[in-house]
């Protein structure tokens, strides 16, 4: 599914009257099956961009165009779970058409199988993260938002759901959004990264990623990253990171 | 067992007292027993505490459900609050008296009238409870039942009535102890049965030990349905939550 996005702007008033500029104007597109992170500094306006697209803000100027029978998954950057319902009942209810054998392999690949009858409060903050990607997976969504869902853990957790993410993603052609601060797991999961400006955001460069994930080795991970390196903090480099490689 | 304690202490305080003031003023628990006995094998108590039961219970179930909808909605819909505000303002502080006199003028000294003029007390009590646990919905969860594309009485079920049952129950518990209030008033002044009647009746002979048997039968029920039923409502509703909260 296709996912578009041409944003021309998008303000606030606050409570003492003055308009704030959260947006200029910001145009993408992404097609099916693929990964595109916005990458851009705390506060950019990336969480305003998410909410518009998911729909939750419509106070806004210019479009976003999604099949509307298209299925949505979300990772929000905090659970978001629902205290009062069982791991098991909160990804039911957001995905009450999942087959047992889907949330069972889900539960295995999330390492969440001893916990289906736990509620959230019983949870760490990696286990509830988890909760949350397999309430996103188990939609099976044809578009997937994850908004910083590896913040704050270790990383060495921090890898493995990646890696986990990786798979899920493999797993179904699914077109995918991620927040992320980390270059790493930007370039680890990217299909196209969008380097965003301070507020009000837009799109400094557009950087494709040649290598398909699979094949990406920690070589070339570095290398990409070593190639971002050096054009950033200049917007205006025009070598495109990855590309020789493909 | 700290219950049982906390009971035998009242028994004794009350003992104690008893023989200090005098039976005519005050009688002592064997015999406020005595007169409950009587009037249990007479079936006169039966009678009146299940009219007085049925009174409450339609009232209560009255006030409960149509202020919880009428909070849900004044706190959800901004116009609906500002336009109901002022009534819920003049019903809080509406004495109980006035609107049962009210009501027994304009629908007669009917059962419908003190059912109403009961239910009406109530009312403005639950609206405010529920309004308040309305604007205190967790707005994040609405959003994401909306991006999960939960349909309305899913997300309504699952997503906004566990975060209001705190307030349903405490709007319960203080709205029954009101109602078993106001209800005795409302027997008292134009109902031919119920503990309000006899209590009435009792006033009028200075019959202490009639008036104390009746109204501690009735509060012994109120303590065994707020035991059964509310309390473990309560318990069931806060399940998720990490215990001693």
């Amino acid at each position: 599914m296709r996912l578009e996005v041409g944003i021309t702007g998008k303000t606030f008033k606050s409570a003492a009257g003055e308009t704030h500029e959260v947006l200029a104007p910001i145009r993408f597109a992404l097609q099916s099956g693929e990964v595109g992170v916005l990458i851009g500094p705390s506060g950019c306006g990336k969480s305003t961009m998410l909410r518009i697209i998911l729909g939750l803000d419509r106070d806004y100027q210019g479009h976003v165009a999604r099949p509307p029978e298209a299925r949505v998954g979300m990772v929000f950057q905090e659970p978001r779970l629902l205290p009062w319902r069982s791991v098991e009942q909160n990804v039911r209810l957001a995905a009450p058409d999942v087959s047992d054998a889907k949330l069972a392999e889900l539960f295995r690949i999330l390492e969440l199988e001893a916990h289906r009858s736990h509620f959230p409060g019983e949870l760490s903050l990696g286990l509830a993260r988890r909760v949350a990607l397999a309430r996103a997976f188990a939609v099976e969504p044809d578009i997937l938002v994850l908004d910083e869902p590896l913040a704050s853990l270790d990383d060495a957790l921090a890898g493995r759901l990646r890696d986990e993410i990786a798979t899920l993603v493999a797993s179904r052609p699914v077109t995918t959004l991620l927040v992320t601060h980390s270059l790493d797991d930007a370039v680890r999961l990217g299909d196209r990264l969008f380097f965003l400006s301070p507020r009000p955001a837009r799109i400094l460069a557009e950087v494709p990623i040649g290598i398909p994930r699979e094949a990406r080795g920690d070589a070339a991970i570095a290398a990409i990253k070593a190639g971002l390196a050096r054009r950033a903090p200049d917007e205006q480099g025009g070598e495109r990171a990855g590309r020789d490689v493909s | 067992m700290l219950r049982l304690v906390s009971f035998a202490l009242f028994l004794v305080v009350w003992w104690t007292a008893a023989l200090l003031v005098g039976g005519a003023k005050l009688p002592s628990p064997p015999a406020v027993l005595d007169v409950m006995i009587a009037e249990a094998a007479s079936g006169a108590l039966f009678l009146h505490l299940g009219a007085t039961l049925a009174r409450v219970a339609l009232a209560f179930v009255l006030a409960m459900s149509l202020g919880s909808a009428i909070g849900y909605l004044m706190g959800r819909v901004k116009l609906a609050d500002r336009l109901g505000d002022p009534w819920l303002i003049l019903l809080l502080n509406l004495p109980a008296l006035v609107v049962i006199v009210l009501a027994y003028i304009w629908a007669g000294l009917t059962e419908a009238a003190a059912i109403a003029a009961i239910a009406i007390n109530k009312l403005p009590t639950a609206v405010v409870t529920l309004r308040e646990g309305t604007r205190a919905l967790d707005r994040s969860l609405d959003e994401m039942a909306s991006v999960f594309a939960m349909p309305r009485w899913r997300a309504f079920r699952h997503v906004v009535l566990p975060q209001l049952a705190p307030y349903v129950a405490a709007s319960a518990r203080s709205g029954l102890s009101l109602v078993w209030k106001i209800v005795l008033v409302a027997e008292l002044l134009g109902r031919p049965n119920g503990v309000g009647f006899e209590i009435g009746v009792a006033f009028q002979l200075f019959d202490t030990p009639r008036l104390l048997a009746y109204s501690l039968t009735f509060a012994a029920v109120v303590l065994v349905i707020e035991t059964a039923l509310v309390q473990p409502f309560e318990a069931h509703a806060s399940r998720w939550r990490p215990r001693a909260a």
